[in-house]
């Protein structure tokens, strides 16, 4: 067996970019400029804002931005959805270490602070807004959070239960494996999407977003166990039979301390490449339910209800910038490939 | 040579073509009074030919104008019937149209309606009073179920309908009704000759579906059926006998074809018209009038807004009588839904300028009454706009005996937190993002709100039937300016009496006083006795607010650069109640193929 050594530097930047990922979604309150819920009802659709370097007096250090002014369209007064242009007569430089709205870091304390921010009436709107005028960086953030959190904890469970039907199937054998596995065929056929459609139109109305989450990852989670269960099982039968199990097994030892010495830590490699596949196939689950409606309801964000509003033809042709939660949702998914692919070959070294 | 000779049989042919067609458009024939639409200013003469595409959200039902329920097949039904009296949709008022004429007897109960003579149905058969008779028995029969049949049953007794000679005909009220000459629209006569078999053998329901071949359908509107492709299209024809002419004597219509187009939604009919598939679009959403008229300049296309409908959009509570139901949670709730001051409180916090900004994207109107300003001749322009005041809002549940908690919670007099659910139609982009807007403004009251989104389908049956909801965002209107269609909302016993339904007598006193006044208006025949009436329904409605009326979009439409005459109303159908009138500026481009 070969010692996996020092990891190699491109290992060594995914983790990287990973972790810089969850912390940016877990201390969402920090670096999103607004709440993700306010309204700024006389910037809806706003483009977002530029940064800039030069202006009026030449260079300047500290990036700053313009406010954003409607055009108006002849006859009517107001905002018409028209188009915004650069107000140039103010400008609002960029602060660091701002106050701004109060949130709760990691529900447990509360406080204002924000990463960066521009002074009112300024507004800094990274990748512009939507049609309530809410901040779309801020709500990618804080909805990164909801689906991000979906996927881990659905995995999770179908982890959790995959693995115990796998091993049970796998060592005890016989008919349990045989009705087990008879189920598992059952649930890889199910059309889940379809299935989970159905499964949140029987749940009543009235949840909250806590709950709606809850029940969601619930279900997610519950439904693909079968999967990870067939190739737990598969590497328990045949762990089962290996000399050093049965050598244990003939001084004496017991099920579980077999189970628990010497055939768990085979599955190790291979749920961990599992739960790395599994993260990002739940998460475009999540995003998926809460694009049909399904999900977590406005106005808390999720990345799936922000792309909903896409299904109306004239924003997704008007307001490319909209398209932001797609974005963070691919780059999350190649991480998370990429992290699977570690863990594939690392698995493979184990066994060679 | 051999192409003179396809050149001369086209000729030939074309001559046949010409002498076996019925009587050239522009030929008026002995004894047929023909009607001349009266002036509108930026009608003009038009040129024969060519055909307009017209987008369809859904596909219709049926053919059949008695039975027909839903607006799509009624845009259609529409262009191949006609009316006795019409409602011009330009001025809105009433003018002849099968009947060139009509009386009224001096205590406003019998309506005496002479026909224009020498009229054809649109495959050849004369039109007389036996049709009309005929026509009207059908609409008033209980087993045909018609869903006009309702308004033809006064204080539950039937019109009569009498033929006095072959061109005339009195009908009888039970009793005065003010405008029912405006009854008459919408009701189309139908052709005895045709329908009186299948209605005698009990199977009329049946009739003229859509799969009815094009000579078994005869009406008298402009055009008549010409062919139905399931689920791809219907197209219609002109009728060489319609009654009307221009200004310039042509008979109408213009148009060789109208072709309706089934492409299902909203959005599907935004990109068949912008890859210049359909030539108009009825009703556009706000966002995608905008996305046109970005592009305006490069299609070349024509667009409307014809200001505010006459829709109103609204949040309600559910103020049932839920006795029998096993409903504890909203019946908890009802003691804050049935305190006026607490209704106030939100009409007064919700932010209807920005509705208008946000929802409607400046194309639209705030409401404060169930009359909005599109409809100029019965608006009561008394009733106050206030503006949004959450301070105003505070003082209200405060005198009401509401007070917040340390987290800004609404807590109500015997101390439960303020929270209830807001359902409305997942189907409908702008009532989800006026419920969302009104989730943000209450939550500046404390109040939690949760807006659900429901399939229309199961809202409905909510709302109707098992009351298991506690608020609700909907909308109403837009049939006529008339108060009358109104009656159905604001009588005690209405059909869509929304907030109460199925009072066996008015819950308050104010709903016993608007019964009585939307009953009053109804035998008023006075315009200005009747205004007062209906003003101080309005103000009622506005006082009390059993409606937070919310507002209404702009009636805005599109059509493509070769349709002449495009003239939308506010009234529906916005766009095709002067098909007669449309043409096409150019049909010889489009027989080259330049599109």
């Amino acid at each position: 067996m070969r010692k996996t050594g020092q990891m190699r530097a491109r290992t060594k930047i995914l983790i990287g970019l990973l972790i810089a990922l969850h912390v940016l979604l877990l201390f969402a309150g920090f670096f999103a400029p607004y709440d993700p819920t306010a309204q700024d009802r006389d910037l809806p659709y706003a483009p977002p804002t530029r940064l800039h370097f030069k202006g009026g007096t030449g260079w300047h250090v500290r990036p700053f931005v313009y406010a954003w002014a409607n055009i108006p369209d002849g006859d009517q007064s107001g905002i018409n959805n028209e188009g915004y242009k650069e107000e140039q007569s103010q400008t609002f430089v960029i602060h660091f270490f701002v106050t701004g709205s109060s949130y709760k870091v990691l529900g447990l304390y509360e406080t204002s602070r924000h990463l960066f921010g521009v002074a009112e009436p300024g507004r800094i709107f990274l990748f512009g807004t939507d049609g309530y005028g809410r901040d779309e960086f801020s709500r990618i953030l804080f909805g990164g959070q909801i689906s991000v959190a979906a996927g881990i904890v659905a995995t999770l469970i179908t982890l959790l239960a995959g693995s115990i039907l796998g091993v049970v199937a796998g060592y005890y054998g016989r008919w349990i494996d045989e009705s087990l596995m008879g189920v598992t065929e059952l649930f890889l056929s199910l059309p889940w999407l379809y299935f989970l459609l159905g499964v949140r139109a029987f749940l009543p109305l009235h949840l909250s977003a806590l709950d709606t989450f809850f029940l969601l990852t619930g279900v997610i989670g519950l439904i693909g166990w079968a999967r990870p269960a067939r190739l737990v099982r598969g590497l328990v039968l045949s762990a089962r039979n290996r000399n050093y199990v049965l050598a244990a097994r003939g001084f004496g030892g017991a099920d579980f301390y077999l189970l628990r010495r010497h055939i768990l830590p085979e599955t190790f490699g291979l749920l961990l490449t599992q739960a790395a596949l599994l993260v990002p196939k739940y998460i475009a689950a999540e995003v998926t339910l809460s694009f049909f409606g399904l999900g977590v309801n406005e106005p808390t964000p999720s990345w799936g209800n922000m792309l909903s509003t896409l299904q109306q033809y004239s924003v997704l042709v008007s307001y490319g910038w909209l398209l932001a939660p797609a974005l963070a949702l691919v780059v999350t998914s190649v991480l998370y490939s990429c992290l699977a692919e570690v863990f594939h070959s690392r698995l493979k070294s184990y066994s060679t | 040579m051999k192409a003179l000779a396809r050149l001369t049989l086209q000729v030939c042919l074309l001559a046949v073509a010409c002498l076996a067609a019925p009587p050239q458009p522009d030929q008026a024939r002995a004894g047929e009074e023909l009607a001349r639409n009266p002036d509108v200013s930026g009608i003009v003469p038009g040129h024969y030919g060519g055909h307009l595409t017209i987008g369809q959200r859904a596909e219709p039902k049926t053919l059949n104008p008695v039975t027909a329920a839903d607006a799509v097949s009624r845009e259609v039904i529409g262009r191949l019937m006609g009316d006795l009296i019409e409602i011009n949709r330009s001025s809105q008022q009433t003018e002849p149209a099968l009947a060139k004429s009509w009386k009224i007897s001096p205590d406003g109960r019998s309506f005496t309606l002479q026909l224009r003579k020498g009229i054809r149905f649109s495959d050849g058969h004369p039109f007389d009073a036996d049709d009309v008779v005929f026509s009207f028995g059908v609409y008033m029969d209980e087993a045909v179920d018609s869903p006009q049949r309702d308004l033809l049953i006064i204080d539950g007794k039937p019109i009569a309908v009498q033929k006095i000679d072959p061109y005339t005909v009195r009908f009888t009220l039970p009793r005065p009704y003010a405008a029912a000459e405006r009854l008459f629209d919408g009701l189309a006569m139908l052709p005895r000759h045709l329908l009186e078999k299948p209605y005698h053998d009990g199977h009329f329901a049946q009739a003229w579906s859509l799969n009815a071949q094009a000579p078994e359908v005869a009406g008298l509107g402009p055009f008549r059926l010409k062919q139905y492709v399931a689920g791809q299209r219907i197209v219609l024809e002109r009728n060489p006998y319609y009654w009307k002419v221009d200004q310039k004597n042509q008979r109408l219509p213009y148009l060789d074809e109208l072709v309706f187009l089934f492409v299902g939604t909203e959005d599907a009919q935004v990109m068949r018209f912008e890859a210049n598939e359909t030539d108009m679009i009825s009703r556009l959403s706000s966002e995608n009038y905008n996305l046109l008229s970005r592009e305006k300049s490069r299609a070349g296309s024509q667009l409307a807004d014809m200001g505010p409908s006459l829709d109103y959009n609204f949040l309600f509570f559910n103020l049932n009588d839920l006795g029998g139901k096993k409903l504890e949670d909203v019946a908890g709730k009802q003691s804050w839904f049935r305190d006026l001051k607490f209704r106030q409180a939100i009409s007064a916090a919700v932010d209807r300028q920005s509705i208008v900004r946000l929802v409607y994207g400046s194309r639209g109107a705030a409401l404060w009454g169930n009359v909005g300003p599109g409809n100029k001749l019965w608006i009561n322009q008394d009733i106050p706009h206030p503006q949004r005041s959450v301070d105003t809002a505070r003082r209200l549940l405060k005198s009401a005996g509401y007070s917040w908690n340390s987290s800004g919670q609404l807590i109500d007099p015997r101390g439960r937190a303020v929270e209830f659910s807001l359902i409305t139609s997942s189907s409908n982009s702008q009532r989800m993002k006026m419920a969302t807007l009104l989730q943000d403004d209450l939550s500046h009251l404390g109040m939690q709100v949760h807006v659900v989104p429901l399939e229309l389908r199961a809202m409905i049956d909510r709302v109707f039937q098992s009351f298991d909801y506690e608020a609700a965002v909907m909308g109403l209107g837009g049939g006529d300016a008339d108060p009358n269609p109104e009656m159905n909302v604001w009588a005690f016993a209405g059909t869509s009496h929304l907030w109460h339904l199925g009072e066996t007598q008015p819950a308050t006193g104010w709903e016993r006083e608007l019964d009585q006044l939307m009953q009053q208006q109804m035998v008023t025949l006075d315009y200005a006795k009747r205004k007062q009436l209906y003003d101080r329904a309005q103000q009622l409605i506005a006082e009390n607010l059993p409606f937070i009326f919310l507002g209404t979009a702009n009636i805005l439409s599109a059509a493509s650069a070769r349709v002449g005459n495009f003239h939308p109303a506010i009234l529906d159908p916005y766009t095709l109640w002067n098909a007669d009138e449309l043409y096409v500026r150019d049909p010889a481009q489009e027989n080259a193929g330049v599109r």
